[in-house]
């Protein structure tokens, strides 16, 4: 995206060889119009990294004298966006070719133990557009079954080693109880109750470990694998993120969350805001978009724009993921922005939704303190934008991930440059 | 994450389609021999003589009648009319369906219903060409799958109208997006997959009610994936070659039965041929009465299907789906066939890999008529918003896209592929008031449309519940906090 101010090919080539990220000890950012989603907006000030981390933001920043700055005078300064809903390196062709791996075949719907970032693809050429639009964190999911798999977060950084991307491993568990086919169950009740034998086995395995391993105990209705994999979730340490749309699947959520004391989270909700006030007083989470009202099933008949705003408001901490049905798990991870905007159209107030996009699935997946927000110790991770970012003229004109610039150009700007002019030169870029 | 499944299932069936236009040319008039016009159609054509195949037939006739409509002016509002410069502080006056007049002040009689436009755009309603409303309804269970004949690769005899449920919820919602016309279209899975209908946005118990008078069918013909996949194991195609050799095959037939039938058409000798419905679509097609609209992803299908046409004698109207266009887009100048793309899709399947944003800036500046279409139910409510992100796109690579211009992606031109330029898709004088007011910038991601005419009657007001359509299937399903959807 940073190349493409220039037009000419000798000034791409020139970039590109820069592209791989621009190392930098410390850098200043300075003069814009800063939002660091934990505190209020400063104008003029200086975000300040040193070896990848944010050490200083704010109107009055001591810069040393070795910092490199880049001037962001007129321009707007978030931390990077965090897309809680992806399917980013699981496979970069979404149907009819190449590998996905974004879903296990489990056992009887369950695949708890399925870890679906041991398939992340760390080049996967979706990432740069990702970062294009300023996505520089994503919670990698695995979907299908009744209990997909756990997620992790990840840093969009281009970094090679899986290791220097992860934020966050076991980021939270993924369930669904929208789908009985995918659940492998008939009916709704079926689901639920499946559901519930899950987590009570898992507490019967914890207490009977040793008896398990000597086969003294009843039959569970998951293997050994995922069992322990739920064993975080049952003791309330990792959430567990359901996807559920209707009211009635998200009163059964509820419910569950309550019987069991566990922290859940709800994915989708479309029908949410016609008991925002009962998922309020539960705590517990939503991850929803602003772009469907279509009463696409009968899960969704009560699918509104509104949405979001209307839980806001009822004061239920909200997460925007994509739900345009414009591929904004994978081709359009980038779009996340733009689900924004379309949220402050439909009644969220604007800081609501940059919050939505940084800072709500940092603290819903407990990463609070490494992204989400440009505060001392937190990960570098800072887009400067042209404008507001929420717009359509706007642009992510430098996106720092773990205090590094990185402007590689994507796959689809090299194939832009590329057929400029036709005929294409078959060696440029 | 909402309703996986069946967003999964309408991506793989419904956002593979893509249909085949094909434009009355001079070109087609050396390859037909019957007449072409409207005005030639058979005046003694009747009801009863179901045996017979003529040109531009037309056995569901079109019963729409523009609805009630009030003298409205619009005052101090920014248009742009896509058909030249923008007009700030403008003025426009709606009457008697018709756009009466537009400019810098227009004389509106004392009884019109005046409207002040303060910060507020008008544009032309928005056409989206490619739309599978009514022949996949909401919800999406198998019961309303009705927009794929997926049980042989050519049905050419199927016509998306026969499919079209007009209680759909889904047709409200797209008006509310400022949508006021509409070309549904049979899906992918075939290589021929039948007739289009254009329909506009409105309530109706049939859907003749909703055809637009006079609009010419189109044809929808699709390349590639879709159809190998589908017949892939029921007896073919199996391949792009197997494709081809489809679309060839069925021409020869095609251009057969036309002689045969042009001929007795014209001196009704001895017993009329016998009628298939299937040939007399693709020959209305070769006599240029039928446009192709053709779904082709890749640049060098677009180049074989393009040398079909010639071949055969028929122009194509549009690709659809073309996220390769940008690599053509000499070609599909010279052709003179209209590009219509997403803003932002591609990746989904192996051919839709090399989709990019600048494929609207690329193809306008080499020339071609860029449109902007959705294939899908959510995007097509905002078309304006995929018309700015291709004119950012083009910002990146140095083209400068104005906002006038861009607004003729989603109005003239498509108003174009249909052949409905002369009736709608600009804000001049003399044409059918469809006409949106938006809350400000059209390609502002805060601004919503706020009132929609058609043929000058208000069909759409979001602050006014009173005057928002509610499907049949709205009523009791879904739950309503008033206000618009």
């Amino acid at each position: 995206m940073k190349w493409s101010v220039s037009s000419s090919a000798l000034a791409f080539v020139a970039m590109c060889a820069m592209t791989t990220a621009v190392s930098a000890q410390t850098i200043a950012i300075t003069g814009g119009k800063v939002y660091p989603v934990s505190g209020p907006p400063i104008e003029g000030g200086t975000v300040l990294m040193r070896n990848g981390k944010i050490v200083a933001v704010g109107k009055d920043v001591a810069i040393p004298g070795d910092a490199e700055r880049v001037d962001a005078t007129g321009k707007w300064v978030t931390p990077g966006l965090v897309n809680a809903n992806t399917n980013i390196g699981f496979g970069d062709v979404g149907f009819s070719g190449g590998p996905r791996e974004q879903q296990a075949k489990g056992h009887d719907g369950i695949a708890a133990g399925f870890q679906v970032w041991l398939g992340f693809n760390t080049q996967s050429t979706m990432i740069a557009p990702a970062r294009e639009g300023g996505v520089t964190s994503v919670v990698a999911t695995p979907s299908g079954g009744l209990v997909s798999g756990q997620a992790a977060i990840l840093d969009l950084n281009g970094a090679l080693a899986l290791t220097d991307l992860l934020v966050k491993a076991l980021a939270t568990m993924v369930a669904q109880v929208e789908d009985d086919d995918g659940a492998q169950v008939g009916a709704a009740g079926e689901l639920i109750g499946k559901l519930r034998d899950l987590i009570e086995d898992t507490k019967a395995y914890m207490r009977r470990k040793s008896d398990y391993e000597r086969a003294q105990t009843r039959s569970f209705v998951a293997t050994r694998r995922d069992l322990e994999a739920m064993i975080p979730v049952v003791e309330g340490r990792e959430p567990l993120t359901i996807v559920a749309d209707q009211a009635a699947e998200i009163r059964e959520v509820l419910n569950i969350a309550k019987d069991y004391g566990i922290k859940v989270v709800i994915a989708g909700g479309a029908e949410a805001w016609t008991m925002a006030d009962k998922i309020a007083a539960a705590k517990v989470p939503v991850l929803t978009g602003a772009e469907s009202n279509i009463p696409g099933s009968f899960s969704t008949l009560g699918s509104r724009q509104e949405n979001a705003a209307m839980l806001r408001k009822a004061g239920v901490q909200v997460a925007l993921i994509g739900n345009g049905a414009g591929d904004e798990e994978l081709f359009n991870v980038r779009n996340l922005r733009y689900e924004a905007g379309n949220a402050v159209a439909y009644g969220m107030s604007w800081d609501d939704a940059l919050r939505a996009i940084t800072l709500a699935p940092a603290e819903i997946y407990g990463v609070s303190g490494s992204i989400g927000s440009l505060k001392p110790g937190s990960e570098g991770n800072v887009v400067v934008w042209s404008g507001d970012p929420f717009e359509f003229s706007t642009r992510a004109e430098e996106v720092f991930v773990r205090g590094k610039k990185i402007d590689a150009p994507s796959r689809q700007d090299m194939l832009a440059k590329r057929y400029e002019t036709l005929p294409p030169k078959y060696n440029t870029p | 994450m909402r309703n996986v499944v069946f967003a999964a299932a309408f991506f793989v069936l419904a956002c593979s389609p893509a249909t085949g236009s094909q434009a009355p040319t001079p070109k087609v008039a050396s390859t037909g021999d019957s007449a072409k016009s409207k005005d030639s159609k058979d005046s003694t054509t009747t009801a009863g003589r179901g045996a017979l195949s003529e040109p531009f037939a037309d056995p569901f006739p079109s019963t729409y009648k523009p609805f009630p409509s009030k003298t409205t002016v619009i005052r101090n509002v920014t248009i742009l009319t896509a058909a030249g410069p923008r007009i700030t502080n403008g003025e426009i006056l709606l009457e008697d369906g018709k756009i009466q007049s537009v400019g810098a002040s227009v004389n509106a009689p004392a009884d019109a219903v005046v409207i002040d436009g303060k910060g507020k755009f008008v544009t032309p309603g928005i056409i989206d060409i490619h739309s599978h409303l009514g022949v996949y309804s909401a919800p999406g269970v198998e019961a309303n799958s009705d927009g794929n004949e997926a049980t042989r690769p050519v049905t050419a005899y199927v016509w998306a109208e026969h499919s079209v449920w007009p209680q759909d919820p889904q047709f409200p919602r797209n008006l509310a997006g400022g949508v006021t016309t509409l070309q549904v279209l049979p899906g992918s899975a075939n290589l021929f997959g039948g007739r289009s209908v254009v329909l506009k946005v409105v309530p109706s118990r049939t859907v003749q009610g909703m055809k637009f008078p006079g609009a010419k069918y189109g044809l929808k013909m699709a390349c590639g994936e879709n159809p190998k996949r589908v017949y892939g194991n029921k007896g073919g195609p199996q391949t792009r070659m197997g494709n081809v050799a489809g679309y060839r095959t069925a021409w020869i037939e095609a251009e057969q039965y036309r002689r045969k039938w042009d001929k007795w058409n014209a001196d009704k000798k001895g017993d009329p041929p016998a009628r298939d419905l299937n040939l007399e679509t693709l020959a209305e097609v070769l006599r240029g009465d039928i446009l192709v609209h053709n779904h082709c992803y890749r640049a060098d299908e677009m180049a074989q299907m393009i040398d079909i046409a010639h071949e055969f004698g028929y122009r194509i109207r549009a690709f659809h789906h073309g996220v390769e266009a940008y690599k053509i887009a000499d070609l599909l100048a010279k052709e003179g066939i209209g590009a219509a793309i997403w803003a932002d899709w591609g990746g989904f399947k192996m051919e839709a890999l090399d989709g990019i944003r600048a494929n609207m800036a690329l193809t306008q500046k080499a020339g071609v008529k860029t449109i902007v279409h959705s294939d899908d139910p959510s995007g097509s409510q905002r078309l304006n918003q995929e018309a700015a992100k291709g004119i950012e796109a083009g910002k990146e690579l140095g083209i400068d896209i104005s906002e006038d211009q861009a607004i003729k992606w989603l109005t003239i031109n498509p108003a174009w592929a249909l052949d409905l330029d002369s009736k709608i898709g600009s804000i001049e004088p003399g044409k059918d008031a469809d006409v949106v007011l938006w809350s400000g910038d059209p390609f502002s991601v805060y601004t919503r449309a706020e009132k929609v005419w058609i043929d000058g009657a208000l069909l759409f007001d979001r602050n006014d519940a009173a005057e928002q359509w509610r499907t049949d299937f709205d009523l009791g399903f879904v739950p309503q906090v008033g206000g618009a959807q």
